[in-house]
């Protein structure tokens, strides 16, 4: 087990060595003076403001210094938060500007992960082999899993926002409150946190459902289900055994899909212009803000990489082969 | 008589048609008799031992009836044949190695499978049983994979066992281990019939010399059909059958004892079951065959429970 | 010799009756038929201004006009024509690598496995949106071959991942063995022996990289790091929010090009099932 996770740390450092030397290079290999090119595409008037960023940004490139000593220096500055000055909210450090829209992010991602993935296995394991649901799930739970995030976010904003106007469409609380813990405000978020959550579970929940319903129609070919049935076991029994053993590979699903699902996120938070790390990737995109974007990547990944862990942790758990030192799946 | 079966049809649906795996079996196995059951792969053999206990979505029961310990058992009824499941009729499948649930310790999954068939599970009767076959009852704590193939054969044989059927079917339960364990497994099967934990035993099986260490009579199919039924002294010594002599006589003395590869003395292959040709499935191959066998010869007792379904026999 | 055929045969014999995988492929091949011929037969360009701005669907424009007086009709043929482009060559680039990298890293196993299942790990939990988000947002010109090739070089890992596993259990069969007994070079063994005999499952990895690939396309065109030239089904969507298709209530602008890829991409799964279900005898329905 050690080694287990000794191996699944090592490519978890190695993943992030990766991203932060993505990072560093990008902005050395494309053509160009970076820190020119930079300045001149952000949307900034007053010359002050200007110069000074452009002292900054040519320090913290250190464009004279040999390579190494740059991702040297690069490594130093990450390691002690350094990420930078947005240009968007200039002066406003990059680390600052992430740690304030993050909880929007978590807010909705965490809920609408572990919800969309337990009521979807639920509701897929319930579906297989039943003959008429499973015809009408299958195909909802496939164009659900193709739905493009934001397009069902827009669709949703829409229908219950613009047309029905149920809830709000844009911001994470109503632009007329100030932010405390009063039960109005507190409604504020629930009402504006709502349709971004819904939508990014509906098309995740599509995924989890279709995934578990094929394991399990795998699962009940298996010969231990075989096996079972021979010795007259209750169908009851057959099912949860299924279950439990088709939920192992959703495990391992769940780890394999969240890329897509924080891409989901972002681009939803987009659509509602939700103030998580979503929009602020648009923000810095517009902005030219590339350090914004910069620190925003490696805080996904690391978000990304943790989550990563602790799936890891919870299969050693749930496997009993990965206890015994015998591998797995994993 | 224990176990009769009367002109047994069971069909495979294919897309092609249905092959007639099983075309119209009939014969009986006494109390406490241990039957080897053997024949080439497409012989029928596992489709006999599996429409004993539980058809398979593919498999259809086209007629004929199973009768054990005078009551019908209801092959074709899933819900009632469920009283008869592990109580009367029991299996050790093909697949032990695969047959445990993986994610659970094997005390608690024979436990919640007991408790399905409304069953308190008696813990030192199956540390009894465990330790009969050789195995601490320390591996009720143990999930499967912590198990060797061995172990694991011999907890399915325990398992299987444990409501003492009157009739349990082996279906090639030694092809998947090394010779010396194959040994130890037909001495465990010999074993249950002795301690009286299972009535009869059908023993199905494509290596003829293991099945004759432990077996009181010998079952041939080919084709779909019986070919021959006898003691299994009278099978090995005097078989009367010209497929059961070609069998007996590719067997060495020792060494090579598998007949389920082609039959090396006998040109030509087993018939397609989809439309099989009139009259002995045999004839083809036959080195004695003659106009008469293009009728159906008839599985007929020509010598004290010794059945033969061939002209030339009789 | 004669199992090859055979079995080909009655593969054919249950795809032809599989409702899934028919239904799957007509929808793909409708909208297909629409992105060949719908520019052939529309006789401006997409981003042309040939109407009245904002107007609705109407019997001139069956899919309504822009807020500037596009065609969305005429954008959405010539977005198809993006979306397919970008399946084709992202999915395939991705099928590629996943295949050299699988097939490699199964075949030879060892110290070459170990190395590659590291490089695939890595980049497997490496989330491709953002990487690719970084790497467009440098980029001053963008287009669609462009923005194929970097979702090719992100999407790989899991085909590589799944190929490798089917790789590892073909690699010790006899007729592999026969193979490399007889001298047979390791390439070789791979394209004649390996492949072959996994082509259903690679075919299926590939329809599955293709959406993969639509959809990351689609979420970064909306962001606003699509093609700089040019239309396609996620540049529409990002239009139609940057000018607020959605508080004018012009609901033809932002239907169509979501609906179109939910329409393929889900065919293409729903086709992947159909598929599973010929070649996997368990999977079919009795």
């Amino acid at each position: 087990m050690r080694r287990y996770f000794g191996r699944k740390l090592l490519i978890y450092g190695l993943t992030f060595f990766v991203a932060v030397t993505i990072n560093w290079s990008i902005p050395r290999f494309m053509p160009g003076d970076p820190v020119q090119s930079m300045l001149s595409r952000a949307n900034i008037s007053q010359p002050e403001a200007v110069e000074a960023m452009r002292v900054h940004y040519t320090n913290l490139f250190g464009l004279d210094l040999p390579l190494w000593k740059q991702y040297l220096n690069f490594w130093g500055a990450l390691l002690k938060g350094d990420l930078g000055i947005s240009i968007w909210l200039f002066p406003t450090p990059v680390t600052d500007v992430i740690v304030r829209a993050v909880p929007y992010t978590l807010a909705l991602l965490i809920p609408a992960i572990l919800l969309s993935w337990v009521a979807g296995n639920r509701f897929g394991a319930f579906a297989a082999r039943r003959t008429w649901l499973d015809n009408t799930v299958l195909p909802v739970g496939y164009v659900l899993t193709a739905t493009p995030y934001m397009w069902l976010a827009i669709l949703l904003a829409w229908a219950l926002g613009i047309v029905a106007g149920i809830f709000p469409v844009a911001g994470a609380y109503s632009f007329a409150m100030e932010p405390s813990w009063s039960p109005a405000f507190l409604a504020s978020l629930a009402q504006h946190w709502f349709l971004p959550f819904a939508s990014l579970f509906l098309v995740a929940f599509g995924g989890w459902a279709i995934g578990m319903r094929n394991m399990i129609i795998y699962e009940l070919e298996a010969d231990y289900v075989h096996y079972l049935e021979a010795l007259g076991a209750s169908r009851r029994l057959v099912r949860r055994y299924a279950f439990r053993n088709a939920i192992l590979p959703q495990i391992t699903g769940l780890a394999l899909q969240l890329g897509v699902l924080v891409a989901g996120a972002l681009v939803t938070e987009i659509v509602f212009s939700y103030p998580g790390l979503g929009h602020l990737i648009l923000q810095a995109i517009q902005n030219q803000d590339f350090f914004l974007l910069q620190g925003t990547f490696l805080f996904v990944v690391i978000g990304v990489l943790i989550a990563n862990f602790v799936i890891d942790i919870v299969y050693v758990l749930v496997d009993p082969r990965t206890r015994t030192g015998m591998g797995g799946a994993a | 008589m224990a176990l009769r079966v009367t002109d047994l049809k069971v069909h495979y649906r294919t897309r092609r048609g249905e092959v007639k795996a099983l075309d119209g079996v009939t014969f009986s196995v006494a109390d406490g008799e241990i039957m080897g059951l053997a024949g080439e792969s497409g012989s029928g053999k596992s489709t006999l031992g599996k429409s004993l206990i539980r058809l398979d979505s593919r498999m259809r029961h086209v007629g004929g009836t199973v009768e054990l310990d005078g009551t019908v058992v209801p092959v074709t009824d899933k819900r009632r044949m469920n009283a008869f499941r592990f109580h009367k009729i029991s299996i050790i499948p093909q697949y032990s190695m695969s047959a445990l649930n993986p994610t659970r310790k094997i005390g608690r999954m024979v436990g919640e499978l007991l408790a399905s068939r409304g069953v308190r599970l008696e813990t030192a009767e199956l540390e009894r049983r465990l330790e009969l076959v050789g195995l601490s009852a320390e591996v009720l704590g143990r999930y499967p994979i912590e198990l060797s193939g061995g172990m694991k054969q011999r907890v399915v044989m325990v398992v299987s066992t444990l409501l003492n059927p009157s009739l349990l079917i082996a279906d090639e339960v030694t092809s998947a281990l090394d010779v010396s364990t194959q040994k130890a497994v037909a001495r465990t099967l010999l074993g249950l019939r002795d301690g009286g934990l299972v009535g009869s035993m059908i023993v199905v099986t494509h290596d003829i010399s293991l099945v004759y260490q432990i077996a009181d009579t010998i079952m041939v199919m080919y084709g779909g059909r019986l070919a021959e039924k006898a003691p299994a002294d009278a099978v090995a010594t005097s078989p009367r059958h010209p497929y059961t002599r070609a069998l007996i006589s590719s067997l060495p003395e020792a060494g090579v004892r598998h007949a389920d590869k082609r039959l090396q003395g006998i040109p030509g292959s087993p018939p397609a079951l989809l439309d099989p040709p009139p009259g002995c499935r045999f004839r083809d191959r036959c080195p004695l065959a003659f106009e008469r066998c293009a009728e159906q010869p008839p599985f007929a007792e020509v010598a004290p429970d010794h059945f033969v379904a061939c002209w030339k026999a009789m | 010799m004669t199992a090859v055929p055979t079995a080909r045969r009655e593969a054919l014999h249950f795809a032809l009756r599989n409702g899934k995988l028919l239904a799957g492929l007509v929808v793909v091949g409708v909208f297909l038929i629409a992105a060949v011929a719908g520019p052939l037969i529309i006789d401006y360009g997409p981003n042309d201004y040939v109407g009245p701005a904002a107007s609705p669907p109407s019997g001139e424009f069956w899919f309504g006009t822009t807020t500037f007086g596009q065609d969305v009709l005429a954008q959405f043929v010539y977005g198809l024509r993006a979306t397919f482009l970008v399946g084709i060559l992202g999915g395939g680039l991705a099928a590629v690598i996943g295949m050299v990298v699988g097939f490699t890293a199964g075949y030879r196993g060892g110290l070459v496995d170990e190395v590659l299942n590291m490089i695939t790990n890595i980049v497997l939990v490496l989330p491709a949106l953002v990487v690719l988000l970084i790497i467009n947002a440098y980029l001053g010109v963008r287009s669609i071959g462009l923005q194929a090739l970097f979702i090719g070089l992100t999407s790989w890992p899991w085909a590589a991942r799944a190929i490798r596993a089917q790789t590892f259990s073909l690699r010790s069969r006899d007729f592999v063995d026969l193979a490399r007994l007889s001298g047979v070079r390791t390439a070789k063994i791979i394209r004649r022996e390996i492949a072959p005999n996994m082509s259903s499952y690679l075919f299926m990895t590939f329809i599955l990289l293709f959406g993969g690939s639509v959809l990351i396309a689609a979420s970064l065109d909306f962001i606003g790091l699509g093609p700089t030239e040019g239309v396609s089904l996620g540049l529409m969507l990002n239009n139609s929010a940057r000018w607020s298709a959605l508080q004018l209530g012009m609901w033809w602008w932002f239907i169509p090009p979501g609906a179109g890829i939910t329409a393929i991409v889900g065919a293409l799964y729903v086709m992947n099932v159909g598929l599973d279900e010929v070649f996997n005898p368990k999977l079919r329905e009795m």
